[in-house]
């Protein structure tokens, strides 16, 4: 199933099939063959209910879990049958994360946090790189929060963390887990905002787990996942 | 610019993100590390502080064993009772021979044999001695002692006679002696007094020049030294010597080197350590105590640093999924739990080498002896300090191994999701 939106892919996936378990009696087959394509600067939402395989999904296009069989092709490489440290080097040159449980670092600062992906290619913060997460920090609203840590910061105030941090190496593709999906309407509502305003002025694609309909309405492109299969995949059409 | 971003930037990149999430893991589980650091302090004093204690007590006791003896004697070779008639091929002989006293004998040639001795490069130093047994007379009072003549540059050499002197001044002119410190007071001499030497053949008068304290009393109630001519002529042997005393440099060398001198020369040659096999085999029993109880020390340091680093992988877990997703390869997973393996041993070893120094400083300040002094020489030397903080630091990292393996191998998926 291809994406509505023409350009050049960033994610190419045919017949992905994810298995648990496998060649014990419980196992089972999460994903059925998806395909799915999302192409540079495109904003999807993955919708579906629980247990279907939207995780499942996001992990496996984040390089976080293999895949059982198909083709899963990252800018235009086939990622299937890499070993860990060259799935390692794309998850960190390639991929940016947001999670549900933000999943920041509780011992750094929201700004050590940010920096965090820098010190760990180069081993060092550069000036030019620090200057960089101060101004994600500001550009989601945490120009005055950028010394605290985590456990000093609202939920929604630590999702704005975890985007700064999932942009600061500018990867092409930023995939999101869920990430409101743990705070209030008002602090979603926000957090949304930030990455539609991320996504508009640095033109990364993001691809948006999410339960939240509206949300998913706000998105450009919509992908619905029910028993491990693509069942709707289609632009959002937004009034006037 | 706030600190936290300073310290950012001045960061340099060897080991820079590993050896910083190391150091704020450290931070964050503070109670953990100060008790961890804590064991392993107490795991490096421990064996600083008994290494350093056994190293004093075997140094001293040899100070004091070899400190009276040369490190290798030569003797003539003891006399034999060769059988009236050899067996032949298929015949038996049936004999009972009587073992010969030992009569005191001169070395053969020992004159031609110092120089010889002296070249070789392991030896400090050569003495030629005459010692037997004899009286010490002077008035009512009559004492057995043990008559030693020798060259006193020599002897001194070998026994370091003048450090050992307590009164008068160490010097052997004809009709000089010098004897130790309770034979003195036993025959009532004191400086410059003289006493009469008899031996079975002749007797003597000589002139006391010194006291010595040669550490043993028993040695202090016998000994009496005097020129080796005078000896010679009191015990018979003249221009002989019954032993040649040799000091080396090494001491742990004296018994291979006692086995090249019997190979070489026909002679009865003994070492400090035949002379005192049980003090050796308690120096041997020291050491192996000591190593094992560094060994069982070592092995619960890394036992301790380990399981804490077990415990702080679990509590990690999800700290290393994320970092895991953020692209943070196994090996640097693995050097973050190494790093803190490695600073946990080295903080632990500084405090534990002060501790170390601190009960050392307490021993000596509060065990003495009877006569108010210290029992003897505690020192931690900068190289066992070096060495054991080094082992304490390598074992940090050794433990450390095991749950880094363990964190390296985390599958970063099911990380996130705990």
């Amino acid at each position: 199933m291809n994406s509505p939106t023409d350009g050049a892919a960033l994610v190419e996936l045919r017949d992905v099939r994810k298995s648990y378990n496998i060649g014990q009696p419980n196992e089972a087959e999460v994903l059925h063959g998806v395909a799915l394509r999302v192409t540079r600067g495109e904003f999807v939402a993955l919708v579906g209910p629980s247990g279907s395989g939207k995780s499942t999904l996001l992990n496996i296009i984040g390089l976080l879990e293999p895949m059982t069989s198909g083709s899963y092709l990252l800018q235009n490489e086939e990622v299937m049958g890499l070993d860990d440290a060259a799935l390692t080097l794309r998850r960190r040159l390639q991929l940016g994360f947001v999670f549900q449980f933000h999943h920041l670092l509780p011992a750094f600062t929201a700004l050590e946090n940010v920096t965090m992906p820098a010190l760990m290619s180069e081993g060092r913060v550069s000036s030019k790189q620090l200057g960089r997460a101060r101004d994600l920090l500001a550009a989601v609203g945490l120009a005055q929060a950028m010394e605290k840590r985590p456990s000093e910061l609202s939920g929604g105030m630590q999702q704005r963390v975890a985007i700064a941090r999932a942009l600061v190496q500018e990867p092409p593709l930023v995939l999101a887990d869920e990430p409101t999906g743990n705070l209030d309407t008002a602090s979603a509502d926000e957090v949304f905002v930030q990455m539609r305003r991320m996504h508009a002025d640095l033109g990364i694609s993001f691809v948006v787990v999410t339960h939240d309909p509206r949300l998913a309405a706000r998105c450009d492109r919509v992908v619905e996942l029910i028993d491990g299969r693509i069942s709707r995949d289609e632009p959002v059409v937004r009034a006037g | 610019m706030p600190l936290a971003a300073k310290t950012l930037i001045d960061m340099t990149p060897w080991l820079g993100f590993e050896r910083r999430v190391a150091l704020r893991f450290l931070r964050e589980g503070r109670m953990q590390t100060v008790l961890i650091i804590v064991g392993v302090a107490a795991g490096v004093a421990v064996i600083a502080y008994i290494s350093a204690l056994i190293t004093g007590l075997q140094n001293s006791t040899l100070t004091k064993t070899l400190g009276t003896q040369a490190h290798i004697t030569l003797k003539a070779p003891d006399d034999v009772v060769a059988a009236a008639r050899p067996a032949t091929y298929g015949t038996t002989v049936l004999s009972d021979t009587q073992p010969r006293a030992q009569r005191l004998r001169s070395i053969a040639n020992w004159q031609s044999l110092i120089p010889l001795l002296e070249n070789q490069s392991a030896i400090a130093g050569v003495s030629p001695m005459v010692s037997g047994g004899g009286l010490a007379l002077r008035g009512e009072a009559s004492q057995s002692i043990s008559l030693a003549g020798v060259d006193l540059d020599r002897y001194d050499r070998v026994v370091g006679l003048r450090a050992k002197v307590v009164s008068g001044t160490a010097r052997l002119l004809p009709g000089e002696a010098i004897v130790g410190r309770d034979l003195a007071a036993d025959l009532g001499v004191r400086v410059g007094d003289r006493f009469t030497v008899q031996t079975g053949l002749l007797n003597d008068s000589v002139r006391v020049t010194a006291l010595v304290d040669l550490g043993v009393k028993e040695l202090n109630r016998r000994t009496v030294i005097v020129p080796l001519r005078l000896a010679q002529n009191l015990l018979g042997l003249p221009g002989g010597a019954t032993n040649i005393d040799i000091t080396i440099k090494d001491v742990w060398i004296a018994q291979t080197m006692a086995e090249d001198l019997r190979r070489q020369f026909p002679y009865k040659v003994e070492s400090w350590q035949e002379s005192n096999a049980q003090l050796v085999s308690a120096l041997n029993a020291q050491s192996v105590s000591t190593a094992l109880i560094r060994g069982v020390v070592l092995i619960v340091v890394v036992l301790g640093v380990a399981s804490v680093l077990v415990v702080s992988v679990v509590q990690k877990q999800r700290e290393i999924g994320i970092l895991r997703a953020m692209g943070a390869t196994r090996g640097q997973v693995l050097r973050i739990f190494l790093v803190q393996g490695a600073v946990v041993g080295a903080l632990g070893s500084m405090l534990g080498v002060a501790l170390a120094a601190g009960m050392i400083w307490l021993f000596t300040r509060f065990v003495r002896g009877s006569d108010g002094l210290p029992l003897f020489d505690i020192g931690l030397s900068v190289g066992l300090a070096a060495q054991v903080a080094a082992i304490a630091c390598v074992s940090g990292v050794l433990a450390a191994i095991m749950p880094a393996r363990r964190a390296a191998a985390m599958d970063p998926a099911k990380a996130i999701r705990i």
